[in-house]
């Protein structure tokens, strides 16, 4: 919000906190329907989880060449989606970029959601999930699924952190200000902000604590999704035996989280009438980073497919055609126009960049990103590098089941109630980095 | 001691008597299978060539399933067998994908399985069923560490090819070509 010339400091910072308080206080109805339509698809989720776990992996169309199926996809997406956190509030923010300020928190509730759903999906993916801690018994350092274990802990719990103590200053106003709430969030509010009292030692410790994280979160982003793709590329598969794959994915995930984001302001705006904070500037700002982020992509992407598209070696060239031409072609090229082209065109103009527009573009972009990983996984599994000769039918053709389907829309119901249940307790927008004049200043040295 | 398994492309006839033989021996879920027989045409007609192959786990010496291995269910035994420990399995599938001969799968029971050179029966001193099953005699099962071993003369008579030598895994199935 830009700050009236004739509004005092004192005036500004109390309409900003009774702005950003309000949506703590009062309850919509509507958002109560939507959080019971999420429940449901959650417990139908559940339901085919308990079906898969009682029957096995046979109730997924997981057979033996595509022993890796949507839920592997979705995983990598979701690892994708994750990215928004450290591209706002750690990039921008290093920057010194102070429009994505109203960004950060909802960047950071994003991450930690997609994070979190992205580590049950790989549980529900395993054969044997009663033995998931034989990872941690019998773990072997030389296996690439520990260090993606390893790397998504890790990215979790800073994440966290970094959600956490840039909390700290805002739980401490709603310790203080919010006093008709029920008696869980006094006490949660209470707790959390942990005898914050916003002296000038405090802020100075906070700054320094905030800076230190969001430099500590920018090699674990990139490795997360580095981890991710070395997977794929470290096996002898067409389609991922390929030295690129690591930028390839970074690239892919920092654009669909500026989409991500992009979606969720503009949910977040309506839903809390925060149209003075999460401007149409902000809406404009995106827009261009999201040009930016997808060109980035789009270079990689060619690089991607132009070498072995070029060279159509053996079973590469199979998949090269399979893809341009083949089977996957209506979705590789629609993914390719409508997810990559399209935002790149669009937003490139002003008109593009209005809210609604970018609301549509941004979706598509997810929608894209979303299948674009399904492209990534499925198609190279149909390839083996020796193929079985006269091979049942199904092992040519993957069409999920309907147990894949429900757990993978129930990882979305859960990543949104994440989401949701963190923004009903938690300011959506960071109120002390909004204020003005509050902080006292430390010292310049 | 080293095991490896040659078979003569040459007798094969590609009845496919070793894939029921294994499904039998091992319980084999149904819709999955740990060998399989692959008739690979070269040329043109009138020189045609059809060449056909008993395929299976190579049990390599150098196994990207192995190595990739989170938990070190999958391991190298004695006699340089590849196997894996079904209750250390998490069934994540990192080895299903780094195999380049596709020689693994997820049981419907949820672990990895594949070819164990029917370790069962080797430790008894037996051939692995398919081997002991072939109506052409066209597999040779033995310790190629052993000169004389019946496996070791044939290897050293023959013409032979390994299959995708190029993934450098040092594979232990050889075909007589």
């Amino acid at each position: 919000m830009v700050k009236n010339e004739h509004i005092t400091d004192e005036q500004f910072n109390q309409k900003v906190e009774k702005d950003l308080l309000s949506h703590l206080v009062s309850q919509k109805r509507k958002g109560n329907i939507f959080v019971i339509i999420l429940v449901v698809i959650l417990l139908i989720g559940v339901f085919a989880y308990y079906r898969q776990i009682r029957y096995g992996l046979i109730v997924t169309s997981m057979r033996d060449y595509t022993s890796w199926g949507v839920y592997i996809s979705n995983f990598v997406f979701f690892v994708a989606i994750s990215l928004v956190g450290s591209l706002i509030s750690s990039m921008l923010k290093l920057s010194k970029a102070t429009w994505s300020i109203p960004l950060t928190r909802i960047s950071e509730i994003i991450a930690i959601a997609a994070i979190f759903c992205a580590s049950i999906i790989i549980i529900v993916d395993m054969g044997r999930p009663d033995r998931f801690l034989n990872v941690l018994i019998h773990g072997r350092i030389q296996s690439p699924i520990l260090w993606d274990v390893m790397i998504i802990s890790t990215y979790l719990v800073i994440s966290m952190l970094l959600l956490y103590i840039s909390l700290i200053p805002d739980l401490a106003l709603c310790r203080d200000k919010l006093t008709h709430v029920s008696g869980f969030r006094k006490w949660f509010y209470r707790v959390f902000s942990v005898n914050w009292k916003g002296s000038p030692e405090q802020y100075k410790i906070l700054h320094s604590i905030i800076t230190i994280l969001s430099i500590v979160v920018l090699p674990i982003a990139f490795s997360i999704h580095t981890v991710t793709s070395w997977l794929f590329s470290t096996t002898w598969r067409p389609g991922w035996d390929s030295t690129n794959l690591g930028p390839y994915f970074v690239s892919g995930a920092l654009m669909a989280g500026a989409a991500v984001i992009v979606v969720a302001m503009y949910f977040i705006r309506n839903a809390y009438n925060l149209k003075e904070y999460l401007t149409d500037k902000i809406f404009d700002k995106m827009g261009k980073l999201l040009v930016l982020l997808s060109l980035v992509y789009l270079y990689f992407n060619i690089n991607e497919y132009l070498g072995p598209a070029f060279k159509m070696v053996g079973v590469e060239g199979e998949h090269i055609i399979e893809l341009f031409v083949g089977k996957y072609a209506g979705m590789y090229w629609a993914v390719q126009i409508l997810g990559l082209i399209m935002p790149i065109i669009v937003l490139s103009f002003a008109w593009g960049r209005k809210p609604f527009i970018m609301l549509i573009i941004s979706m598509l972009a997810l929608l894209g990103a979303w299948v674009k990983r399904f492209l990534i996984v499925i198609p190279s599994l149909q390839h083996p590098y020796l193929p079985i000769q006269n091979v049942d039918e199904s092992y040519r053709h993957y069409v999920p089941s309907w147990e894949e389907w429900a757990i993978t829309f129930a990882s979305f119901a859960g990543c949104l109630l994440i989401i949701t249940f963190l923004l009903r307790i938690l300011p959506v927008i960071p109120i002390w980095e909004m204020k003005k004049g509050v902080e006292p200043k430390p010292q310049e040295v | 001691m080293r095991y490896a398994m040659a078979i003569d492309t040459k007798k094969c006839v590609g009845c496919s008597d070793c894939v029921v033989a294994c499904q039998t021996e091992n319980n084999v879920p149904e819709g999955f299978c740990r060998d399989w027989v692959t008739e690979s045409v070269s040329g043109t007609y009138p020189q045609v060539e059809i060449e056909l192959r008993s395929e299976r786990c190579n049990h390599c010496e150098d196994a990207p399933c192995v190595r990739c291995c989170p938990t070190g269910a999958s391991q190298i035994v004695d006699g340089g067998i590849v196997i894996v420990e079904h209750d250390e399995c998490i069934g994540c599938g990192a080895c299903i994908e780094s195999c380049p001969y596709d020689a693994r799968y997820v049981h419907p029971e949820g672990y990895v399985d594949k070819c164990t050179f029917c370790l069962h029966r080797v430790t008894e001193g037996l051939q692995p069923a398919c081997v002991s099953v072939c109506p052409t005699k066209c597999m040779y099962f033995g310790d190629i560490d052993d000169p004389n071993s019946e496996i070791s003369n044939m290897l050293k008579t023959r013409k032979q090819k390994t299959l995708a030598p190029e993934a450098g895994t040092n594979p232990h199935i050889f075909y007589l070509i």
